[in-house]
């Protein structure tokens, strides 16, 4: 798949001498879901920026669509779409209004139907002749992406789209967002939930101290470095680990009820069918046993913090 | 040239006029009046005529540019002020728009709104007085310069603001004092020879003589001087505007 967006080595140094970037490369595909992890001050909005014309680069180079940012902005920008992290809406203007001085900013002729469209798709038709300021707060967040497709965009960033926002709404907005993949528009969304990129990314990228940790395929990311644990509950309490099963790294849990054993899913021998045999030689009766895979929070957490080591 | 985004610019900007409109119109009739009635009726009836014409009629151009000049930056540099204070800035940023049609859209919508209430001001005068203009094509012509530079100048002070307060601060501090000491009431030939000349650094003093010379066919500068001054002086505005985009000062982190 080719790509529509290519970061090459850049860098971002503020005046102040904070470095929010440092040599990052990516690549973003066309027409997927890519959702940049990262905490606090990790590089996320600071990318997205650079990328969009909001900030500017102090080494590399940044291409979208094959056009430069910076010496063919305007080529480059008329195929993005931005949705900011924090509610930025003029408050008396219109919903209507409002979008219409988007798609005028982007050079694009009226076209009314494009527009009802949109407010319809984002739920927000019925309130097209609304002043902004009456609007909820999902309202708002969900006119931010209304005005960001205004100019009918081929990439859309989404900084941090659901934050602060309900279950409810949030579920809205990932259907939203796979509706637009469905039409062709590749997403790039920073996030901070774990479960909005394992609910709806094509690819993970985590960033951190601005550096891209990695980015790769979701499922191939939770099946390399995804760990497993298996659950023995047991019929009778133990005080301790049998020494015939000392070698196996066991915890004992639920007050010596059960045990659970870590192993990974990659590894040529998870040790699941000797460790099942163990217990029976020890004399242990099993009454259930359940397996949990880690979740891409555990594997982010784990990455973060490897890192950090 | 984005034309469409100049457009979109400027009729979002016009819009939050006419939203106003009542205010953008009642408020300058109401102080020329009030203007009118004080300097015009009251003061003026015990002064005689400044070089030949009628104290009421005289302070008619130094009315209507006090008027712009001031309206000019308020109106530019809310315009691009509110939008930052606000964050809806990032999308001027991320649109594929140059400086130049930024400046365009945002300066066009100010210059139009500052000119609609310099007419008013003038439709008002001739309710209490009456005006013969000599040139009215270098009148309007002069009105518009005036409108141009002067909200370039609001521009830049939108752009440079970090706070509502500063927003008023150039205008408050800098600009309402040099309208006012640069000939607005008064002609400049009435000052003792000392201040006549400090007068003369005072650039408002060129705008309003040229304004007076559109109207009356006299003035305390030349003519030619008076454009030389506005030119000069809407050109370092638009290179200081420029370098502020060329650069991202206060706009681009």
């Amino acid at each position: 798949m080719p790509s529509v967006v290519s970061i090459q080595h850049v860098s971002k140094i503020f005046s102040d001498g904070f470095k929010a970037l440092d040599g990052v490369d990516l690549e973003i595909k066309d027409s997927e879901i890519l959702a940049l992890l990262g905490p606090n001050g990790a590089g996320k909005t600071t990318l997205i920026s650079i990328i969009c014309g909001i900030s500017s680069l102090t080494t590399g180079k940044i291409q979208v669509g094959g056009y430069d940012v910076e010496s063919q902005y305007r080529k480059a920008r008329e195929m993005i779409g931005l949705v900011p992290q924090e509610i930025a809406l003029e408050p008396f203007e219109t919903v209507m209004n409002s979008i219409r001085f988007s798609r005028g900013l982007f050079g694009k002729p009226k076209n009314e139907d494009y527009l009802d469209e949109v407010l319809k798709t984002l739920s927000l038709y019925d309130k097209k002749n609304a002043r902004v300021i009456t609007l909820s707060g999902g309202m708002k967040r969900r006119l931010l992406i209304a005005k960001a497709l205004a100019h009918e965009p081929k990439i859309l960033f989404l900084d941090e789209p659901t934050a602060g926002v309900d279950v409810e709404l949030r579920k809205d907005m990932w259907q939203t967002i796979k509706k637009l993949k469905r039409k062709g528009v590749t997403t790039i969304l920073t996030t901070h939930y774990i479960e909005e990129a394992e609910a709806i990314a094509d690819r993970i990228g985590v960033i951190n101290k601005g550096h891209i940790l990695l980015v790769e395929d979701k499922v191939a990311l939770m099946a390399r470095m995804g760990k497993k644990k298996i659950y023995i509950d047991l019929t009778k309490p133990v005080i301790e680990i049998p020494k015939e099963l000392s070698h196996y790294s066991l915890e004992l849990i639920k007050g010596g009820l059960a045990f659970s054993y870590t192993y990974d899913t990659k590894s040529e021998r998870t040790g699941i069918t000797s460790l099942l045999n163990d217990l029976q030689s020890a004399g242990l009766k099993m009454r259930d046993v359940q397996t949990q895979q880690s979740s891409l929070e555990d594997i982010f957490v784990g990455l973060v913090e490897e890192k950090v080591k | 040239m984005n034309y469409r985004a100049i457009k979109a610019i400027y009729t979002f900007e016009m819009s939050r006029f006419f939203r106003t409109l009542l205010q953008s119109f009642l408020s300058p009739v109401l102080s020329t009046c009030l203007y009118f009635v004080v300097f015009g009726t009251a003061i003026g009836s015990r002064m005689e005529s400044v070089d030949g014409v009628d104290y009421g009629a005289f302070i008619v151009p130094g009315l209507i540019m006090l008027s712009v000049m001031t309206q000019s930056i308020s109106n530019a540099s809310f315009g691009i002020y509110f939008p930052k204070f606000i964050g809806t800035v990032y999308e001027l940023l991320s649109a594929p728009i140059s400086f130049l049609e930024i400046v365009i859209g945002y300066v066009g919508a100010a210059m139009t709104k500052s000119l609609f209430i310099g007419l008013v001001i003038l439709g008002t005068a001739f309710l209490f007085i009456d005006l013969d203009i000599q040139y009215p094509i270098a009148m309007i012509l002069f009105l518009l310069l005036t409108c141009l530079s002067f909200s370039l100048l609001g521009f830049i002070i939108g752009i440079w603001a970090g706070s509502f307060e500063q927003l008023n601060l150039v205008p408050m501090l800098v600009v309402t004092p040099l309208v006012f000491l640069g000939g607005s009431f008064y002609s400049i030939s009435m000052l003792p020879p000392i201040w006549q000349t400090v007068t003369l650094f005072n650039p408002v003093v060129y705008l309003i003589s040229g304004f007076r010379w559109a109207f009356f066919g006299q003035a305390d500068v030349a003519i030619g001087i008076s454009l030389w001054a506005i030119g000069f002086f809407t050109l370092v505005c638009l290179v200081v505007i420029w370098w502020i985009f060329k650069t991202g000062w206060r706009i681009r982190t």
